[in-house]
């Protein structure tokens, strides 16, 4: 794969303020990319300088190699899908998709043809001639993605484009999007701030936070390598207990826990090194031993102190002894499993492989 | 706080006292009596008839079409330049900027009048002509121009004109395929709006006319006879209906433009 | 350089150009002209430009000005207390009476009025209120009256009652925005907390109303010292103002000097008001603070 985009040390200021600072990073021909990150971390302007509506303070972004400097929006092979999916309401369906082509060179017949086969490509056969108020939140996002993919960008740029839907047609359009991109075959970069959208989508994700990309991973290696405490707790759920870590020998590194144990981890696992001062461990990857003869690799006894259930998942706090804030522990409500009462006793079991020391 | 049913007893005296010199006019135009006091007399057309012969009328009536028509085309393009800056940028000096220009909405006429006079007669040493009083009223009406394109300008979502660029537009062809006919129905109304304002202003007009009066300084000179009067009226009931008219396809527009861009509307353009 | 002619505030600038310095041109420059002849005097047919405050000091010693001042801030006072004080039951009742989906339609009745030819509308009053005018004509006619009514045409009554119906949408709207905006819930919390409908009023409402108030107080009393036609229709001997001067010195006098002072000086008494005006408005929010305020 090569890079279909180059950002080099790009900078972005408005008068004082940092929007961006320093961001580097390539993004792949063909992946589905990802900017993950809270309001305000800059991750919709880097997608706009990339799509030229924001100009650099300094840096260079690339796209297939050509310096973009100077280059306007309407000269890049670059569209977007914009957050208010930006539907021209005095045009049709059809000539909303068809906007893009009034420059090209081609019959009416023609266009018909590429407005027909685009509005198929999302799943609205037929729609041509609906009128623009008509058409509910998914379909109007369909529409915008019509209107950008017929002109077949290199690269297409989604600015939060889930936000506005609920949550059902949110994860629908999730496994949507996702197979469009591999059908078109070109390269989406989403912006997003619901980490669990771009898990799912996902073949790279940079994380960012106040201007900067604090890690770029593909999902699962963000979700069980963290780089930082920061990455960690806005991924997923984390538990986090202060630890104490010394180098042991092959590299290894050895982390006594107060309360839960000790360890002997691996390099992998500790992105700083032995300086490290706290241990994460997921919710999941603490297993509540209910019966006896149910073992693990360690263990240690705890109470429950409390009990959210959520259907399929339950999330048990479980105070240990000599730690101070309680563990999260997340376990599936399997048919037949007992469901623990706050105040009962039980062990809980954890593996070395889960652990991630953090500064 | 008033009860219920004495603020709405309330509500229909003011009524009727805001409408109530608006209602006299066809009233008495259509009333054969020579004098505008009750008892009526007969009902008949007379009056319009003698409107219909009096040369000057027509003369001074064309005058303020010439008049209406090019200020409400020149306030509306002035309009669109400050109404298209004061919402989508900012500027240094934006404040004082938009401030010299809506302040004719504030100002007495009369202090306009005046200026305009000093600047334009004593100091240019230019002639009082059409072109003095379309100067006067462009200056009122520009404030209003604003008032009305701020609201349709406002309801245009920004991403709509980056989304054309986006797609392979130019910042001008963005403008026609875009804003434009977005716009449209805001540029409608101010027209309408601008075009009423200057047919009805009185105060530039008496200052500022030159040799040819508008209708309204016209109506001046015939109020002095009291056997015009009821012609008065019936002209005035003409210009009532005409202002109505153009009114309401002022109001329609302007909603009509708001709604294509789905934006809810309460109160007017205020 | 390039890059500062790209920047936002440049294009902002450009684009407001042509507006701006046609106000700039035909409003500030000869608003500066007015105030410079106003130093100047008129000499039959010629100008005399030696700067002198011989306007200012005629202005001040002749009576008849002072006397058509000090008349004119009179009336627009009283015109601007009877259309605020009228006009606030009108908005009131459009924004906590009216259904939603109506309000629109009752502004736009509202300003109907509003829009047909002032002139003619003043004179409509003149005809109304004369001696043997509808109103009289009227009343007589219901056998009401014996005599017709003498005290409501050619003095200040009829200034105030013409300019009180001529102004009344400008004063609405301000009083209805401002109404509008008052968040519903504040008034239900007032109730929820014990409190009746009148403290209610005059603790939540009346002082969150009051920057609307004072608006159309202000957008009311500023074109009433301007106004030329009111007074010369209906007015009378006795109820000519400031601008009937103004338009005299300028047009028969032709002693345009004169007539620019008095332009001026009648602005400076509008400006001197509002502040006063202004100073009355803090003075009223500290009074209903402290008075129906809530640690009172």
């Amino acid at each position: 794969m090569k890079p279909i985009i180059d950002l080099i040390n790009v900078d972005k200021s408005y008068g004082d303020l940092q929007a961006l600072k320093g961001v580097s990073a390539q993004i792949m021909e063909g992946e589905f990319f990802s900017l993950l990150g809270p309001s305000g971390c800059g991750k919709t302007t880097l997608l706009r300088t990339i799509a030229g509506f924001e100009d650099l303070t300094d840096g260079v972004v690339l796209i297939d190699g050509k310096d973009m400097d100077g280059v306007p929006p309407n000269q890049r092979p670059a569209n977007m899908v914009f957050q208010s999916y930006a539907i021209f309401p005095h045009l049709n369906v059809g000539e909303n998709v068809a906007f893009g082509l009034r420059r090209k060179k081609m019959s009416i017949l023609e266009k018909k043809e590429k407005v027909k086969e685009a509005l198929k490509m999302v799943g609205l056969v037929g729609y041509e001639n609906r009128s623009s108020h008509t058409l509910s939140g998914g379909q109007r996002q369909r529409v915008a993605l019509a209107r950008a993919l017929i002109l077949r960008p290199r690269v297409l740029l989604l600015d939060e484009p889930l936000s506005a839907l609920d949550k059902k047609l949110r994860e629908q359009m999730q496994t949507e999007l996702r197979r469009l991109q591999r059908q078109v075959g070109i390269t989406f970069i989403l912006v997003t701030h619901d980490q669990e959208e771009a898990l799912i989508m996902s073949d790279r994700i940079a994380v960012m936070f106040d201007g900067e990309i604090a890690q770029l991973d593909s999902p699962q290696e963000l979700y069980s390598r963290p780089k930082t405490k920061e990455v960690a707790n806005f991924i997923g759920i984390m538990n986090f207990l202060p630890a104490i870590a010394s180098d042991a020998k092959d590299g290894l590194i050895k982390v006594k826990i107060p309360g839960l144990g000790d360890a002997l981890i691996g390099e992998d696992q500790a992105p700083s090194g032995s300086i490290g001062t706290q241990i994460g461990i997921r919710p999941e990857m603490l297993t509540i031993l209910l019966s006896d003869d149910q073992k693990a690799e360690k263990e240690v006894v705890g109470t429950v102190v409390e009990v959210n259930y959520y259907g399929d998942m339950s999330y048990y706090s479980i105070a240990l002894d000599g730690v101070t804030e309680p563990l999260s522990v997340s376990m599936r409500n399997t048919a037949g499993r007992k469901v623990l009462e706050p105040n009962d006793k039980t062990r809980v079991g954890w593996g070395t492989e889960s652990l991630i020391l953090l500064d | 706080m008033k009860s219920g049913r004495f603020l709405t007893l309330f509500v229909w005296i003011y009524l009727l006292f805001l409408y109530l010199p608006v209602i006299l006019l066809p009233l008495f135009a259509f009333n054969t009596g020579k004098i505008i006091a009750f008892p009526l007399k007969g009902f008949g057309f007379q009056w319009f008839y003698e409107l219909a012969k009096i040369e000057a009328l027509h003369t001074a009536v064309w005058t303020s079409l010439k008049i209406a028509i090019i200020t409400s085309v020149l306030a509306t393009i002035l309009g669109m330049f400050a109404s298209r800056a004061a919402t989508r940028f900012s500027f240094p000096g934006k404040g004082p900027i938009m401030g010299l220009i809506m302040v004719p909405l504030v100002l007495p006429e009369i202090i306009v009048a005046v200026s305009l006079i000093v600047v334009l007669i004593k100091v240019m040493g230019l002639g009082l002509s059409i072109w003095t009083i379309i100067l006067g009223h462009v200056l009122i009406c520009v404030p209003f121009s604003i008032a009305i394109l701020n609201g349709a300008f406002r309801s245009l979502d920004k991403s709509l004109e980056e989304a054309s660029v986006d797609l392979g537009e130019t910042k001008w062809t963005t403008f026609r395929l875009i804003t434009l006919p977005l716009v449209m129905p805001g540029i409608i109304s101010s027209l309408l709006i601008s075009f009423v304002i200057s047919l009805d202003e009185f105060i530039i007009a008496f200052f500022l006319t030159g040799s040819e009066p508008t209708l309204s300084v016209y109506i001046w000179g015939m109020l002095r006879f009291p056997g015009r009067i009821p012609a008065v009226m019936a002209l005035g009931t003409i210009m009532l209906i005409v202002s109505l008219l153009l009114l309401t396809a002022s109001e329609y527009f302007r909603r009509r433009g708001l709604r294509r861009s789905g934006v809810q509307d309460v109160g007017g353009f205020i | 350089m390039k890059k500062i002619l790209k920047t936002e505030g440049a294009n902002g600038l450009l684009l407001v150009s042509p507006t701006f310095i046609y106000a700039f041109l035909l409003l500030a420059v000869p608003i500066a002209a007015v105030v410079t002849f106003s130093f100047w005097t008129q000499n039959y047919l010629d100008l005399d430009t030696t700067f002198t405050l011989d306007n200012y000091r005629a202005a001040a010693q002749e009576p008849i000005y002072r006397v058509l001042l000090f008349r004119s801030l009179k009336i627009s006072a009283i015109v601007t207390l009877a259309t605020v004080i009228l006009a606030f039951p009108i908005a009131y009742y459009i924004s906590f009476f009216v259904p939603a989906n109506r309000k629109a339609l009752w502004i736009f009745l509202i300003t109907v009025p509003f829009w047909t030819s002032y002139l003619l509308r003043i004179f409509l009053w003149k005809v109304i209120l004369g001696y043997n005018g509808v109103l009289n004509s009227g009343l007589k006619g219901l056998g009401l009256i014996d005599e017709p009514l003498t005290f409501i045409l050619y003095n200040m009554n009829a200034v105030v009652i013409t300019l009180a119906h001529a102004w009344a949408p400008f004063a609405i709207l301000p009083i209805y925005v401002v109404l509008e905006k008052i968040d519903r819930s504040l008034l239900e919390a007032s109730y929820d907390l014990g409190e009746s409908r009148l403290i209610t009023f005059m603790r939540v409402t009346l002082p969150l109303a009051l920057p609307g108030i004072l608006a159309a107080a202000v957008i009311v009393f500023i074109p009433t010292i301007g106004d030329y036609v009111t007074p010369k229709l209906v007015g009378g001997p006795s109820g000519l103002m400031i601008s009937n001067m103004i338009q005299l010195q300028f047009l028969k006098a032709n002693n345009a000097p004169l007539g620019a002072t008095l332009a001026i000086l009648a602005m400076l008494a509008v400006v001197v008001t509002l502040a006063l005006l202004w100073i009355f408005g803090k003075l009223l929010t500290w009074f209903n603070r402290n008075y129906f305020g809530i640690l009172r």
